[in-house]
C-alpha cells in the first residue's frame, strides 16, 4: 500500500502564500490580474505632459514586460466533447482508489463519474453497456512523453524536444513544438492513454517547459492542453548533457552539477528581485527573461521538476541540490536504479517514473533490474510506469503487467490494483492532477478504459476509450476512429493499431 | 521458480553455463513428465514427455517410456516448448554500447569498402561472456541469429547460435546463413542502390566464372575486393538468402524483382508494407521477418505499419518470424521479449500456434537449421523450455531451460543486482 505524502510542492509555496498580493494572483483569473498590472499607478502623471527626472520611469509596463506567477499565455482552449450518461454493468472494476470490484458497474454522468460499486442507479437516458468479462480502469496517464514534439514521421521537421543550442534552455515551452495532427496521438489514444506529460528532451541540463495534454483531437495544442495543469520543469543528469555539450562543457558530471547550481542562483536573484516588485510595483520592472521566469516559478512551487536522471548516485546529488535552493523534485524519470535508493525516494516524497524492463543501451543504464517498479512500491514510494517511447506508451498496461511479474519472481509482494496505481493514480500525483484524475471516484472526470479483457494479459486490448465521458475511441467502431490529417491519404484507413 | 535460481549458485551463469556445455560427458539423461508439451512440428501433446539424453531429444509423446537413471522434472500443470528463437539480434555483440562513452563494445558494424561488407562475418566477433546473452537465455531463449548492423549496401553475414557455450565456434549452430543487403529508403536514391546490388550481384557470378583469369590479372576491375566476390558466393548461387531490409511496398516489390532476375534467394527483414504484399511474397515463397507492435508511420518507408502484419502475411501463406523491432531494445538488452512480441501478434489476429511457430521453427527453417532447433523432436538439440503457463504471458516464467540438454543455472546479473538491493544498505559483498 502507498504510504501518505505531504504534497512538497505545496508546502514550499506557503512562504508565497503569506503575501497578500501573491494571494490575490492565484486567486484572481489571469486576464483580470494582467488588467490590473497594465492599469498605470494612481499616482503617476502621464510622461507627454509633465516631463519627468530622466531616473523615473513614467511610461507604463505592457504586459509582456512582466513576469507574472502562475501568469498563463497559452490558455488552454480545451472543451470536452459531447458526452452521453454512460453506465457500464457486470464488469470488473479497477478504481485505483481500493480493491478490485468484480461484476460491478460505474455511471459516467455529466463528463464526470457518478457513481461505482457493485450496482448502480442508471438514468433512465443512460447507454447501458455489458461488460460482461471485461474490465474497467482509470484512463492512463503518461508523465514522460515527447508526442506531438517528437513526431511522426520524424526527421529534422518534426523532431522538435531538444533544444540543444545550450545546456540550459529553461526558456523553451515544449507545448510551442507540439504538432497536433502527430499519427501517434490517436494510436496512444487507442492504447487506454488519456492524459499526457509532453516533456522537452535530455540533452539539457535545463530543457524547459512540460505540458500536459489531454489524448484527443484538436486544430492547437491550446484545444489539447489539460485545464489548470501545472507546468512541468525538465532537468536532466548524466550522459546526455555530457555527450552533447562535450565541446563546450558541461563535459562532466561534475560540469553537469555545476551548470545546475549556476542556473539556479540566477533564478534566486531572478525571483527575489520580481517578487520585491511586484509587491511595491515602484519603479521600472525588472528585465523579463523567460528561462528565468520558468526558475523561479519552480522556487515558488509553481512548477513540477521532472528530473530525468538514472543512476542512484545522481538522484541523491539532485536531491542536495534542489535543498541548497529550495524546489522540491516531483518525479526522477527513467531512474533505472531508483531501487537502490528506493527508501530514501520514499522519504523525499519523490515519485519513480520507470520503465519496466529496459536497460543496457549505455553505462549509466546497466544496471536496469526488472524488479525496480516493485521495489520502489515495497519501499512505500509512487512508482509511477512511464514510456518516453510512442510504441511503449500504447501499452502501458504490459509494462506493469511485466513488472508485476517480476516483482513476484523476487519474491517481493506486488498486487493488481498497486499497478494500476503505477498506470493511473501515482502518474496523475506526478502532474499535480490527482485531485481530477487517476481514480475510478465520484466527481473526478469521467477518464475510462474499457478493456477486452484483464488489462495484464497480454491478449487485452483497449475497447473503449472516455474522456471526461465522452467516448472518443471504440474499436469496434471503426468508421469513427481519430485520424489525423497527415494519415489522410497517407496511410490507409481503420488501420495502424486501431483494429 | 526465479527465486530458487537465486540460491541455487553464486557461479557467473555464463561461466558455470559454458563449463558445462563445454564437454558432453556432463549431459545427462533428463525426462520431463506431465506438462502440456507443444512440439510446433505437429499438435500439442496432454501429459507428454519430453526426453533429452547426451544433449539430443530423444524422444517425444504421450506414453514414452522413461529411462532408467534419468532425472525427472514434474512439469505437471506446466507448458513444455522449443527453446524460443529470436531471429534478430546483436547479442554478444555490444555491452555499453559506444567504446569511446564506456570503455564498451561495439562489433556490430563493419566499415565496408564502397559500401561493401560482405565478408564481414559479424557473429564471429560474440562475446559468448555477454551478460545479456545470459539474461536472454535464462528467460527462455536458446537460439538466436547474430546479425551485423544495417546501413551498407551489402552489411555482412549473421549466424544462429546457441546461447551458451565458452566460444563463438562452440555456440555456433550454423554460419554464416545470410547476407544483410539494402535495397532503398536510406539516405541514397533508391535506384542507385537498386543499380549497385545488382552490379554487385553480377560481378560476383563474373568472378565465379573467371577466378583462374581473376588470379592471373586478366580481367578487368570488378566493383569489390575478391573476399568480397567469394563471399557473395553462395548467395548468387542461390544456396544462402540474401535479407533485404525493406519497409515500402514498392521496396519489397523490388526486391523480389531483383531476386527473379538475378536467380537468387532473399528474406524479407523489417516488412512494415508486407501485408500489402502477401499474396506475391507467398507465392515467391519469399520468407519474411516483422515485428508485431510496430504501428507508427515512423517514416515515409512505413505509412502502412500495422499490428496484423504477422497476421495477415501468415494467412497468406508466407513463412513468417516474428521479430522484435519496436526500439526498447530488443535485438540485444530485452532480446529476452521476443515471446511477448509473440503474444501482441496473437492479439492482432493470428493463432497462438502460429504465433509460436513463428518464434521457433519458423526461423529455424529461413535459416536452415530445423534438422536442429526449432521443434520438439527426436534427434534436435535438446533445446527445451519448461513455463510454469503460456509463455506468452506476462505471469509466466521459464522454470528450466535447457540448452543442448545442458539446464541453464547461476543468477543473472540482474538476478544478483536484485537480491543485492533488496535489503538496504546493502553489503557490497558477494
Amino acid at each position: 500500500m502507498l504510504s501518505p505524502f505531504t504534497p512538497h510542492h505545496e508546502r514550499l509555496s506557503m512562504r508565497f502564500r503569506l503575501s497578500p498580493l501573491l494571494f490575490a494572483f492565484v486567486a484572481t483569473p489571469v486576464a483580470t490580474r494582467v488588467a490590473a498590472q497594465n492599469a498605470p499607478p494612481a499616482t503617476a502623471t502621464p510622461a507627454a505632459t509633465t516631463p519627468a527626472a530622466p531616473a523615473r520611469v513614467t511610461t507604463p509596463p505592457g504586459a509582456g514586460a512582466l513576469s507574472i506567477p502562475n501568469a498563463d499565455p497559452f490558455p488552454s482552449t480545451y472543451k470536452p466533447f459531447a458526452s452521453r450518461n454512460t453506465v457500464i454493468r457486470n464488469v470488473n472494476i479497477y478504481t485505483a482508489a481500493g480493491p478490485l470490484i468484480r461484476n460491478g458497474a460505474i455511471l459516467l454522468r455529466d463528463g464526470k463519474v457518478a457513481e461505482v460499486g457493485a450496482t448502480v442507479n442508471a438514468p433512465s437516458d443512460a447507454v447501458v453497456i455489458d461488460g460482461t468479462g471485461k474490465y474497467v480502469t482509470p484512463g492512463i496517464v503518461d508523465d514522460h512523453s515527447h508526442l506531438g514534439a517528437n513526431a511522426a514521421p520524424g526527421g529534422f521537421a518534426r523532431t522538435g524536444a531538444n533544444e540543444l543550442t545550450n545546456p540550459v534552455t529553461a526558456n523553451v515551452w515544449v507545448e510551442h513544438s507540439v504538432w497536433p495532427q502527430d499519427p501517434q496521438f490517436p494510436r496512444n489514444l487507442a492504447g487506454g492513454v488519456t492524459t499526457i506529460q509532453v516533456l522537452p528532451g535530455s540533452g539539457n541540463l535545463i530543457g524547459g517547459r512540460s505540458v500536459v495534454l489531454k489524448v484527443v483531437p484538436g486544430r492547437s495544442v491550446q484545444e489539447m492542453k489539460f485545464p489548470g495543469a501545472k507546468y512541468g520543469l525538465k532537468m536532466a543528469c548524466g550522459e546526455n548533457p555530457m555527450r552533447v555539450y562535450q565541446a563546450r562543457g558541461p563535459a562532466t558530471r561534475m560540469g553537469n552539477i555545476a551548470g545546475d547550481r549556476a542556473a539556479w542562483i540566477n533564478a534566486e536573484a531572478y525571483r527575489r528581485r520580481w517578487d520585491n516588485w511586484l509587491a511595491n510595483k515602484s519603479g521600472d520592472p525588472p528585465q523579463r527573461d523567460l528561462g528565468l521566469e520558468t526558475l523561479a516559478e519552480v522556487l515558488r512551487g509553481n512548477i513540477l521538476v521532472h528530473n530525468h536522471c538514472y543512476m542512484a548516485d545522481e538522484m541523491l546529488q539532485m536531491i542536495d541540490v534542489a535543498k541548497e535552493f529550495g524546489y522540491q523534485i516531483r518525479s526522477f524519470h527513467h531512474g533505472v536504479e531508483a531501487f537502490k535508493v528506493a527508501d530514501v525516494l520514499a522519504k523525499e516524497g519523490i515519485g519513480a517514473s520507470l520503465w519496466a524492463d529496459w536497460g543496457g543501451g549505455k553505462m549509466e543504464m546497466m544496471d536496469g533490474i526488472r524488479a525496480n517498479l516493485a521495489i520502489v512500491q515495497a519501499a512505500g514510494g509512487k512508482a509511477i510506469v512511464h514510456s518516453d517511447d510512442p510504441s511503449g506508451s500504447q501499452r502501458l498496461n504490459q509494462e506493469a503487467a511485466k513488472a508485476v511479474a517480476a516483482g513476484r519472481a523476487a519474491g517481493i509482494a506486488v498486487s493488481e490494483e498497486d499497478a494500476i496505481r503505477w498506470l493511473t493514480i501515482n502518474p496523475a500525483w506526478a502532474l499535480g492532477l490527482d485531485d481530477k484524475i487517476g481514480s475510478l471516484v465520484p466527481g473526478k472526470n469521467a477518464d475510462v478504459v474499457l478493456w477486452s479483457g484483464n488489462p495484464f494479459s497480454i491478449y487485452t486490448k483497449a475497447e473503449k476509450v472516455w474522456i471526461d465521458g465522452a467516448m472518443l475511441f471504440d474499436r469496434t467502431d471503426p468508421k469513427q476512429q481519430w485520424r489525423t490529417d497527415f494519415e489522410l491519404g497517407f496511410v490507409p484507413a481503420n488501420m495502424g493499431g486501431n483494429k | 521458480m526465479r527465486t530458487s535460481h537465486m540460491t541455487r549458485a553464486t557461479f557467473g551463469a555464463t561461466l558455470l553455463g559454458s563449463l558445462l556445455l563445454a564437454t558432453s560427458a556432463h549431459a545427462q539423461t533428463i525426462a520431463i513428465t506431465g506438462g502440456t508439451v507443444y512440439p510446433v512440428s505437429g499438435p500439442k501433446i496432454e501429459k507428454g514427455t519430453v526426453v533429452i539424453r547426451d544433449g539430443k531429444i530423444v524422444a517425444v509423446g504421450a506414453n514414452v517410456a522413461i529411462p532408467a537413471g534419468a532425472r525427472q522434472i514434474d512439469a505437471t500443470g506446466k507448458w513444455v516448448t522449443p527453446g524460443l528463437f529470436n531471429a534478430s539480434t546483436a547479442l554478444g555483440l555490444s555491452e555499453g554500447n559506444v567504446p569511446a562513452q564506456s570503455g564498451g563494445y561495439n562489433d556490430a558494424r563493419a566499415k565496408g569498402e564502397k559500401g561493401v561488407a560482405a565478408s564481414f562475418s559479424a557473429w564471429m566477433g560474440m562475446n559468448p561472456a555477454s551478460t545479456f546473452i545470459a539474461q536472454t537465455r535464462r528467460d527462455g531463449v536458446t537460439t538466436a541469429v547474430v546479425w551485423p548492423g544495417s546501413g551498407l549496401l551489402v552489411s555482412g553475414r549473421a549466424g544462429v547460435v546457441d546461447l551458451a557455450g565458452e566460444s563463438v565456434a562452440a555456440m555456433t549452430v550454423r554460419g554464416p546463413v545470410a547476407m544483410l543487403a539494402e535495397i532503398g529508403g536510406g539516405t541514397e536514391s533508391r535506384a542507385e542502390m537498386q543499380g549497385k546490388l545488382r552490379e554487385l550481384l553480377a560481378d560476383a557470378k563474373t568472378f565465379a566464372l573467371r577466378k583462374a583469369a581473376f588470379e592471373n590479372g586478366a580481367t578487368r576491375a570488378f566493383v569489390a575486393s575478391r573476399a568480397e566476390l567469394e563471399a557473395l558466393q553462395p548467395v548468387v548461387s542461390g544456396k544462402m538468402p540474401l535479407a533485404v531490409d525493406a519497409d515500402r511496398a514498392s521496396d519489397i516489390r523490388a526486391a523480389m524483382a531483383l531476386a527473379q532476375e538475378m536467380a537468387i534467394k532473399i528474406v524479407v527483414v523489417g516488412g512494415a508494407e508486407a501485408w500489402q504484399v502477401a499474396k506475391e511474397l507467398a507465392a515467391a515463397k519469399v520468407p519474411v521477418m516483422v515485428g508485431a507492435m510496430n504501428n507508427i508511420p515512423t517514416s515515409f518507408n512505413t505509412l502502412g505499419s500495422r499490428q496484423e502484419n504477422a497476421a495477415i502475411l501468415r494467412a497468406a501463406g508466407v513463412q513468417v518470424s516474428i521479430i522484435g523491432n519496436g526500439g526498447g531494445g530488443e535485438n540485444n538488452f530485452n532480446a529476452r521479449n521476443i515471446r511477448y512480441e509473440a503474444g501482441n501478434a496473437v492479439a492482432y489476429g493470428m493463432s497462438w500456434d502460429e504465433a509460436l511457430r513463428a518464434i521457433t521453427l519458423a526461423p529455424a527453417e529461413t535459416f536452415g537449421v530445423a534438422d536442429k532447433v526449432g521443434s520438439l523432436v527426436a534427434g534436435r538439440e535438446g533445446n527445451v523450455v519448461v513455463w510454469s503457463g503460456d509463455p506468452f504471458e506476462f505471469a509466466s516464467q521459464a522454470e528450466h531451460v535447457f540448452i543442448r540438454g545442458v539446464e541453464n543455472t547461476g543468477m543473472t546479473r540482474e538476478e544478483e543486482l536484485t537480491a543485492r538491493y533488496k535489503t538496504k544498505p546493502p553489503t557490497y559483498r558477494k
